[in-house]
């Protein structure tokens, strides 16, 4: 798990070789127009410096901020103190809590995720009238606004005159509010948001399973519960393990949804530690440190789930 | 199929084409909550038992763009008959637009929201699928040593949590004035768009056969031509799904905006919620702004129904 200025290192050892091999007389189109080496340099180059501007300098700026107590609310220098930041983050039971609580909300909504989404696709994955729009419609809540979803779920989740207590039956019932439930509800927003994708992934899964081996489990007299877990999941696996690291990936960064909907102490994930850290508290060279935690945890979920496409990929 | 089919698989899909039924009702009530609480009057949205059946009004949306105070006396009636619909409106829910001194009305804070969020929203995504589509075509058509790792450096940019980024970049653009500025956000939204659009754009580069530019080259046509000429037009499907997703993601974007801006270049998603703030919040106001704020979403959805699969998976899986 390269550490980002290890991508840097790639980026710049990539660059220094394009350059040499645009010095290399080669291509035969050189003689009419732009020869290929420098057409590809000119659509590559400005892209990877932009990112390496926009994306890699920043996090190089942010790990010498990272070794300070700077405080960007004041004007006072930045003091060097070494690890310390560090240290003290790894020590502090708060930021423990902090990590159990994203670890728990991850687990809670991918599982969710996992079985109202495949489970749709399975009851989904037949001659169903109107399919294509009922397909369409269920995967609307995945491409809105997670804080305007945030938003208008907090109206749903209201304890006095909200539908979702009159629909359930549940009086007074505080989901929010209630220092218990609050992660629950968040997570349950976000299962409502997020199955849809677990959905569309195993719809084509599913669909790409050979009939034929149905018909051959048919014949032989195969069991539903065989045929499910000898042809059906097997075959699936591979792409719901797509949605399940990528989903994974994003529960981990979650920020707006939580962040809107419940200011409960035991919902407070990573994401929302560190915006307070940083821009509540200002304790600017503490939360670089904590950005380069949280950062590291993400690069290592990230290569894990490229490796993983790229297998996929191949087949 | 048929011939292998039992009574007991029938009566299944039966019971199977119910619960889906009842799924899509379910998934869908919280959107249809949203959508009709924007066209209630304020003294329906919030009811025990929650009002379903209703005269649906557009005085929210009214209310939406205009500035208001509480009504302090009724109008007189020459003054209810003076004043357009629009007004009338706002007058029957004990309210009255604010005007400034030479009578005009004053607007609330969403409509500029909005604009900043259009304007936002367009300029990043034109610039991400531009640089998108080149570099694309650079990585499909060419040999670029350590390719994978270079990929995969440009991808994971995109997966970095939005708050680890901001914190530097908050600083940044202090040092150089651009925080609460539409050229900061613009940069910051195509720095995030371009991972996503150069490998989705790769998944479409890859599938134009070689041979069309290959013929043109042959042709006489320089590759730059071939390019311009050939490429771009196979790929304006492509191009056009790529675009619509980066719109989207431009216009959801809620963290960097809420750390980099707060009034100027303000953008809707941090905007809406912050009106609940303070007092007794007027939900059919914060309703109308949601809706009109998923519309565009809600329509992109549509036309893009046949290419979610791929752009939710970074082109992975392609049907």
């Amino acid at each position: 798990m390269p550490p980002p200025f290890l991508f840097l290192q790639t980026g710049a050892g990539v660059l220094a070789t394009t350059m040499i091999t645009t010095l290399e007389r080669s291509s035969r189109a050189a003689a009419r127009g732009l020869s290929d080496m420098s057409i590809r340099n000119l659509f590559i180059i400005p892209t990877v410096l932009f990112l390496i501007v926009f994306n890699i300098f920043p996090l190089i700026y942010s790990l010498g901020y990272s070794f300070t107590d700077f405080r960007a609310s004041t004007n006072a220098p930045a003091n060097f103190v070494g690890l310390q930041n560090y240290r003290d983050l790894l020590n502090d039971p708060y930021v423990w809590s902090n990590f159990a609580i994203t670890a728990k909300y991850v687990i809670i909504s991918v599982a969710g995720q996992l079985l109202v989404g495949f489970g749709v696709a399975m009851l989904l994955n037949r001659d169903i009238p109107l399919k294509g729009l009922i397909t369409t419609l269920l995967l609307l809540p995945m491409m809105l606004s997670m804080a305007v979803v945030g938003l208008f779920w907090k109206l749903l989740y209201d304890p006095s005159w909200g539908v979702i207590n009159y629909a359930l039956g549940l009086g007074n019932f505080e989901w929010l509010a209630d220092p218990k439930m609050a992660l629950y509800a968040v997570a349950l927003t976000d299962i409502w948001m997020w199955s849809p994708f677990v959905m569309l992934l195993s719809l084509a899964g599913l669909s790409a399973v050979p009939k034929h081996l149905y018909e051959a489990a048919a014949i032989d007299r195969a069991g539903p519960f065989y045929t499910f877990f000898r042809i059906t999941l097997p075959l699936v696996a591979p792409i719901l393990m797509i949605a399940v690291i990528f989903r994974t990936m994003e529960a981990f960064k979650t920020f707006d949804l939580a962040y809107i909907l419940t200011s409960q102490p035991t919902a407070e994930l990573i994401s929302i530690r560190l915006y307070k850290m940083a821009f509540q508290e200002w304790q600017t060279g503490r939360s670089c440190a904590m950005a380069y935690i949280v950062l590291i945890m993400v690069l290592a979920i990230t290569n894990i789930y490229v490796k993983y496409l790229n297998k996929v990929k191949e087949r | 199929m048929a011939a292998v089919r039992t009574s007991s698989e029938i009566g299944f899909n039966r019971v199977a084409i119910v619960a889906v039924l009842l799924v899509t009702i379910i998934f869908l009530a919280p959107i249809y909550w949203i959508a009709s609480t924007a066209f209630k009057p304020r003294n329906l949205a919030t009811t025990i038992p929650p009002t379903v059946v209703f005269q649906p009004e557009i005085s929210p949306f009214v209310k939406l763009f205009t500035k208001r105070s509480q009504l302090r006396s009724p109008p007189t009636p020459e003054e209810y008959a003076a004043a357009p619909w629009w007004e009338r409106v706002v007058f029957d829910g004990g309210e009255k637009i604010v005007r400034d001194g030479k009578g005009q009305v004053q607007w609330s804070g969403y409509p500029s929201r909005f604009l900043n969020s259009l304007i936002i929203a367009i300029t990043s995504t034109v610039l991400a699928v531009g640089m998108g589509t080149f570099t694309a075509y650079g990585f499909s058509r060419f040999k670029v040593k350590g390719e994978a790792d270079l990929l995969f450096f440009i991808l994971s940019t995109r997966m970095l949590p939005p708050v680890v980024v901001a914190i530097p970049m908050f600083l940044m653009y202090r040092a150089v004035g651009l925080n609460d500025t539409h050229v900061g956000l613009i940069i910051l939204y195509t720095a995030f768009n371009l991972s996503f659009s150069v490998w989705l754009m790769k998944g479409f580069m890859d599938e134009i056969p070689k041979e069309y530019e290959e013929a043109a080259l042959v042709d006489g046509y320089t590759r730059m031509e071939a390019f311009f000429k050939i490429v771009l037009p196979e790929a304006a499907t492509g191009i056009a799904a790529t675009a619509v997703f980066c719109f989207i993601t431009a216009w959801n974007e809620y963290a960097f905006a809420l750390i980099m801006t707060n009034r100027r270049a303000q953008t809707a998603p941090p905007f809406i919620p912050s009106q609940v703030g303070s007092g007794l919040p007027d939900w059919t106001v914060i309703a109308a702004g949601t809706f009109l704020f998923l519309l565009p979403v809600a329509i992109f959805t549509f036309l893009l129904r046949n290419h979610l699969l791929r752009g939710m998976s970074f082109g992975a899986i392609r049907k």
